[in-house]
């Protein structure tokens, strides 16, 4: 569960995000809008990298301006847009980071064991020896996503998780997303920029523009074309192939 | 063919035994260093040899740790504190204290009190003028550009202001800057001793807090450490070892970088649990070994840094071929 009330946030005289107050329950969010629209500020906000300039934010609870930085790193683990690891590291160590928030670096059988689950569920194990500078973009993307979900933590914040995947593994990605959610009570929030996939596999869509929160509600209340125009700013058209609805938004 | 080479999973003791062996061979370039060509008075000769070992391993360790966690926290491997010109601020610092206290009153300080006043006065300047930069870890080229900057600035300074102090305090100021591997103030050596045991203990203990901090802010942060907080810690760390290498032994602007590419060439591992023992025992082995190699083969004619300086740079550009074919 994660609670904004008036958050607004300014760069100099660049106003990004204004009076944004929402609620967020468990299971998997997509955070949408056209470019520019401070999705990736709302992010960094909720994560705590940008100091909170008004307003609060909660997650779990826990106000995330004050709580202590190991207490909310057991309660929420982040990806961020294009993470670059400088660091010479194997994927099993780099996954093992996500242990850091329980264990201070000194890992246990209990981390281990986490450690290969993530490694198996994200379909790194082969790659489990190599250095990331090795990997292509996508396993590197898979292994970050990996070590976030190491963390163990109730709510994962995703900035645009599916960069550098292809289409096995985004849609591979967004199945285990909604199912990890569902069985383990989790609050995932993911941007995203292909609607398809914030339809088919969110559960809540939540959506910007120019910094303002246009609309916060189920999947199917969101992807009617009046509402994508008022995101988006053109029109487009919205079809039913079987059960769910798919936007034609590149026509 | 790369990837399936660089993919070969190594055997994970490897680095261990790496620790092992580079303290092995640094323990012997020392007993090599104590016990060679002993003539006359052995015990007078053994003394001062200590003394004088026991300065350069200070010297190495510092300068070895120093880097290691500057190169972590600026998030590269190619900048080192002597690059960003921390050890010409230090030499600011000294001349400052000069021009401010008098050439007499400076010299007639006790120089454990001196040194924590310059090294205090460099932990203060540090903080004012890299932690902005740090923060957010800016673009590499700006720092590397601003640290060239700085260095340039801090030199021309202690140049304008050794112009401004009189004769006498120029004499106590030469006196004081131009530290060599030949002897060391006793005194000093107790107190940096205890510093650089101190950092390189602190540093130690933080090793995994290390590894996190080489991921960068975002992930750190993600990971629940206080950044500014650490970056800020981690700095003034960096601070008081140069200061402490700087005071010992001059600047070296190529010990720290030369180091840290060995080691970590050797030991094929960015954990801080294997570089910063490896990155100080090949320290030891490049100083030591250079002095005895200059007691030795090259008489005393031959300066210890010419030979750091050299092997830095055949080792250097070893490294850029390796890279290239590699």
């Amino acid at each position: 569960m994660i609670e904004v009330e008036g958050v607004s946030f300014h760069r100099g005289p660049a106003r990004i995000l204004m009076d944004i107050s929402l609620s967020i329950p468990t299971g998997v969010t997509a955070l949408i809008g056209p470019n520019g629209a401070g999705k990736s500020t709302l992010m960094a906000l909720m994560a705590r990298l940008l100091p909170l300039q008004s307003g609060s934010i909660r997650i779990a609870g826990k106000p995330v301006a004050t709580t202590p930085g190991p207490e909310m790193a057991r309660t929420v683990s982040i990806l961020r847009q294009d993470p670059n690891v400088s660091s010479r590291l194997r994927v099993r160590e780099l996954v093992g980071f996500g242990r850091f928030p329980h264990s201070r670096g000194r890992l246990n059988a209990e981390d281990n064991r986490l450690i290969d689950e993530a490694l198996e569920q994200f379909d790194l194990t082969a790659l489990a020896d190599r250095f990331t500078d090795t990997l292509s973009g996508g396993q590197r993307q898979r292994a970050m996503i990996a070590m976030a979900y190491c963390q163990g933590s109730d709510t994962m914040l995703l900035d645009e998780p599916l960069n550098n995947l292809d289409m096995f593994y985004a849609r591979d990605l967004m199945r285990k997303l909604h199912r990890v959610a569902e069985e383990q009570q989790k609050t995932i929030v993911v941007v995203l920029h292909d609607i398809n996939h914030a339809g088919t596999h969110a559960d809540r869509i939540v959506a910007l523009r120019d910094g303002r929160l246009v609309v916060n509600d189920r999947t199917a209340s969101v992807l009617v074309p009046q509402t994508l125009e008022a995101i988006f700013g053109y029109p487009m058209e919205v079809v039913t192939v079987g059960r769910s609805p798919v936007v034609l938004h590149h026509r | 063919m790369a990837e399936a080479m660089a993919g070969t999973p190594a055997p994970p003791h490897r680095s261990r035994r790496m620790v092992v062996a580079t303290c092995a061979i640094a323990a012997a370039v020392c007993a090599l260093f104590l016990f060679t060509g002993l003539r006359g008075n052995i015990g007078f000769v053994l003394g001062l040899r200590l003394s004088q070992l026991i300065g350069l391993v200070q010297v190495a360790v510092s300068i070895a740790i120093s880097t290691v966690v500057f190169q972590t926290i600026t998030g590269n491997r190619i900048l080192s504190p002597s690059i960003m010109g921390l050890d010409a601020l230090y030499l600011f610092c000294q001349t400052a204290l000069v021009f401010a206290m008098g050439g007499f009153g400076y010299a007639t300080l006790p120089p454990s009190w001196k040194f924590f006043g310059e090294v205090a006065l460099m932990m203060a300047f540090s903080t004012v003028l890299f932690l902005p930069m740090l923060r957010r870890r800016t673009d590499m080229m700006l720092m590397i550009l601003t640290g060239f900057v700085l260095g340039f600035l801090f030199r021309s300074l202690s140049a304008l202001i050794a112009r401004l102090i009189d004769p006498n305090a120029f004499a106590v100021l030469q006196g004081a800057s131009f530290a060599s591997f030949q002897s060391f103030d006793d005194r000093l050596l107790v107190v940096g001793g205890v510093l650089t045991a101190c950092g390189t203990l602190f540093a130690w203990r933080v090793r995994h807090v290390l590894d996190v901090i080489a991921l960068g802010r975002d992930a750190a942060i993600g990971l629940g450490l206080d950044w500014n907080r650490w970056v800020t810690g981690l700095l003034l760390l960096v601070a008081a070892l140069v200061a402490t290498s700087t005071a010992l032994a001059g600047p070296l602007a190529f010990l720290g970088l030369l180091v840290v590419a060995l080691a970590e060439r050797l030991c094929a591992s960015q954990r801080h649990g294997i570089l910063l023992p490896v990155a100080a025992g090949v320290a030891i082995v490049v100083l030591v070994g250079a002095q005895t190699m200059a007691r030795m083969g090259f008489g005393s004619a031959v300066v210890v840094s010419v030979i750091v300086e050299f092997m830095g740079g055949f080792v250097f550009l070893a490294i850029l071929f390796a890279r290239r074919r590699g």
